[in-house]
């Protein structure tokens, strides 16, 4: 049976509140030991074939976790498939990742989930469990059907981008999902606010004459959805907050027992609409990037779990259709495999979060969200586990990326700190120069 | 004066006019002093002058326009510049050609300046980044309109002989108008005072950042200001309805002759067009004593002289350089 022993690196396991200079055995693909330094090796489980990877230097953690990834198969092959993406989710150090239904056509069908789970089998990259569509080919009208879906592996349900804007459809799927004990992702927007907009509605925009997409658009959706929550006893979970209110609300919520979760994306936290006078596609993201003010309480949720996890929001496009005016432009970021650089950057850096903060937020935080067992170093657990250089040097470079697309605001900039390996079922799947 | 002594004499350096925000008070200056020279030797732009001899211009419209266009044109023949007009219809984005492909197109044939329209802000600074080409903006979706800024700011000056601490009132659309943001940042950093002045849902809240104030009731504002810049309300750029009614926005808004002899004697009243008459202001006024209107237009042509002038001479500067 073989063995892997990563020796000698700063093990950081949030389950276990674990952040010290130890070794890490896998076996069979499993977490045999995690042994912290100075305390007694027991040698008779090292066997004489294990390999070791002299981990000095490098953090060593459980493998990052992903909550909603668009991975585009089928329907935008141009952008991005399963195997692409995957890669691109080793590279950035994610060893799970759930797909996003919004394919076409919508994972709104027990095949469809079917489907991406065989084409992630074939990739044999990282985990992929498959979101299903809330309702029928998302349009936002009727429940699709989240039973067979829960059967063809979907781990939560989510309309993608698109807000499930009818409040009883919506009440109706909280309460049909809680039959499953499964989330629903979503997406809170108020359609009529945020139509045409293109970035965050405030001065910059009043300046540079783009619409704007008010914060009102998801603070308004944020307490729609928290109130149906507690209204139904189903669990929701908000993607990309971006708004002070909408932490806020959250964190209110939360305090009342309200089943709510949320996420943030890197870039959220980095940049701020001040980029868009560059006029420059790449910024186009969806939320839009907004102002410092809502940046800083989007960290202080991180601080205090209010958001408990990141997601790379992962929305890979062809060059081709980031190459025109930002009106006609599409919102996304390909953000996979930049997201721990600019996490760094943008929560290390400042002494925002801990290590142990912020590698909770990338794997405990997402996998108590879709309730998976990844995520931790515990022993007997599937040996996922990622390695990180917190000193490396290096620049972004676009045409590097393992994801087919390279819409990136960060091409060319330079960060400290990257993914240096990466391990599944024990596997090393991806490796990178030290 | 000769032009060689114009030149020299103002300070420019600038290889676009994508927009008036970042340009000084002397650079803005530059250009209208250029614009009255061009009106003296040229009575008001009627005559030919060589300025632009061997230089190509090219019209490159991705929105409607007549009237812009034409003015441009016609600036650029009548400095002897070779036109070339492009009008792309939103079907070349549908054929799969990239708005940066079409203009690498015609930058490939030879061309010196490139006038871009185009209904996103923005899209004249990409091609300013994608172009060798100096690149004039002549209207980018709600953003800037910088020629008709300082045609309106010209009309002005050459009626009172100075911008500085005369007051401007901007009336209707702010929200969805290029020129509101033209004529903000040009009077400003000249020393005017603005005031911007229309529906609460049509004025952005956070406008005032640009150093100018926020009225809602026309009347009140009307016996303090030198100049009324009546904006066209923008139909094709709204979002369902703004405002209640045409006729209760003519009511509040509109310039009529009665809020004409309540102003002041000599208010100058100027409308970028084209005009909805009946709307933005009565046909009373437009055609009355007070209208600067056809004067814009006129002026218009000197200001894309001096413009196109400037351009020119900048990138022959760089060619020389290089």
């Amino acid at each position: 049976m073989s063995s892997l022993l990563i020796s000698g690196g700063r093990v950081i396991d949030p389950a276990s509140n674990l952040d010290a200079v130890a070794d890490v055995l896998i076996q069979a693909g499993r977490i045999a030991a995690v042994t912290i330094r100075g305390t007694h090796v027991e040698t008779s489980n090292i066997s004489g074939g294990t390999r070791t990877i002299d981990a000095a230097g490098l953090i060593v953690c459980p493998g990052f976790i992903d909550t909603h990834v668009s991975l585009r198969e089928p329907g935008f092959e141009e952008d991005e498939c399963t195997a692409t993406g995957t890669a691109a989710a080793l590279a950035g150090g994610f060893t799970t990742i759930a797909a996003q239904s919004d394919t076409h056509p919508a994972v709104d069908n027990r095949a469809a989930a079917e489907f991406i789970r065989l084409q992630a089998d074939r990739a044999r990259n990282c985990r992929v469990y498959p979101l299903g569509a809330v309702t029928k080919e998302s349009k936002g009208e009727e429940l699709a059907e989240i039973g067979q879906l829960v059967q063809g592996g979907a781990v939560g349900f989510s309309d993608a981008k698109r807000p499930v804007a009818n409040s009883e459809v919506m009440r109706r799927a909280l309460e049909y999902t809680r039959m499953f004990n499964r989330p629903i992702l979503h997406f809170a927007m108020v359609p009529e606010l945020s139509d045409g907009g293109v970035m965050h509605e405030g001065f910059e925009a009043t300046r540079l004459g783009f619409r704007g997409i008010p914060a009102a658009a998801q603070d308004i959706m944020t307490g729609r959805d928290i109130a149906l929550a507690e209204l139904t006893g189903g669990r929701i979970h908000l993607m990309c907050v971006t708004t002070i209110d909408a932490v806020e609300r959250i964190r209110k919520a939360k305090s009342r027992g309200i089943a709510v979760t949320a996420d943030v994306t890197p870039h959220h936290l980095l940049l701020t609409d001040k980029v868009m006078a560059s006029f420059e596609t790449m910024y186009k993201c969806n939320p839009p990037l907004r102002s410092q003010d809502h940046v800083d309480a989007l960290i202080a949720g991180l601080q205090d779990g209010t958001l408990s996890a990141i997601s790379s929001d992962h929305q890979p496009l062809a060059l081709e259709k980031k190459q025109v005016d930002l009106d006609t432009a599409p919102f996304g970021i390909c953000g996979i495999e930049t997201l721990l650089p600019v996490c760094i950057r943008a929560l290390i850096e400042p002494g925002h979060l801990t290590w142990l903060q912020l590698i909770a937020r990338l794997t405990t935080g997402p996998a108590a969200i879709l309730d998976l067992q990844h995520g931790t170093l515990s022993v007997g657990q599937p040996a996922d586990v990622t390695l990180i250089n917190p000193e490396k040097a290096w620049t972004v470079r676009a045409n590097e990326f393992r994801s087919r697309s390279r819409n990136t605001p960060f091409d060319g900039a330079e960060f400290t700190g990257k993914v240096v390996t990466t391990i599944v079922d024990g596997e090393i799947r991806f490796q990178h120069d030290r | 004066m000769l032009l060689s002594e114009i030149l020299a004499s103002g300070p420019w350096g600038e290889r676009h006019l994508l927009g008036l925000e970042h340009l000084s008070a002397d650079q803005l200056t530059t250009v209208l002093d250029l614009a009255a020279y061009y009106d003296r030797i040229t009575n008001g732009g009627t005559q030919r002058l060589n300025v632009l001899k061997g230089i190509v211009v090219a019209n490159l419209f991705f929105e409607n326009s007549t009237r812009t266009r034409t003015s441009f044109s016609l600036a650029a023949r009548r400095l002897g510049a070779d036109t070339v007009d492009f009008t792309a219809s939103s079907s070349s984005l549908s054929k799969g050609e990239t708005f940066i492909d079409t203009a690498q197109t015609i930058e490939a044939m030879g061309i010196d300046l490139v006038v871009c329209r185009h209904r996103t802000p923005g899209a004249p600074h990409l091609l300013a980044r994608n172009l060798k080409a100096g690149v004039l903006n002549a209207g980018d979706g709600t953003h800037e309109h910088p020629t008709q800024g300082l045609l309106d700011i010209y009309t002005i000056r050459k009626q009172r002989g100075r911008i500085a601490g005369l007051t401007v009132a901007l009336v209707g659309d702010i929200r969805h108008s290029r020129v509101a943001r033209s004529n903000i940042h040009g009077l400003k950093a000249l020393g005017a005072r603005v005031i911007v002045c229309g529906p609460a849902t049509l004025i952005p809240s956070d406008i005032t950042r640009l150093g100018v104030e926020v009225a809602y009731n026309l009347d009140e504002i009307l016996p303090e200001v030198d100049c009324v810049n009546l904006l066209r309300v923008q139909f094709e750029r709204q979002r369902g309805a703004f405002f209640p009614s045409i006729a209760e926005y003519a009511h509040l808004f509109g310039m009529n002759g009665d809020r004409i002899r309540r102003a002041r004697e000599n208010l100058m009243v100027l409308a970028p067009g084209p005009i909805n008459r009946g709307v933005e202001l009565t046909p009373e006024v437009a055609d009355g004593p007070n209208s600067l209107i056809l004067n814009q237009v006129t002026n218009g042509l000197l200001i894309r002289m001096a413009c196109l002038t400037l351009l020119a001479q900048e990138r022959r500067n760089n060619q020389e350089a290089s």
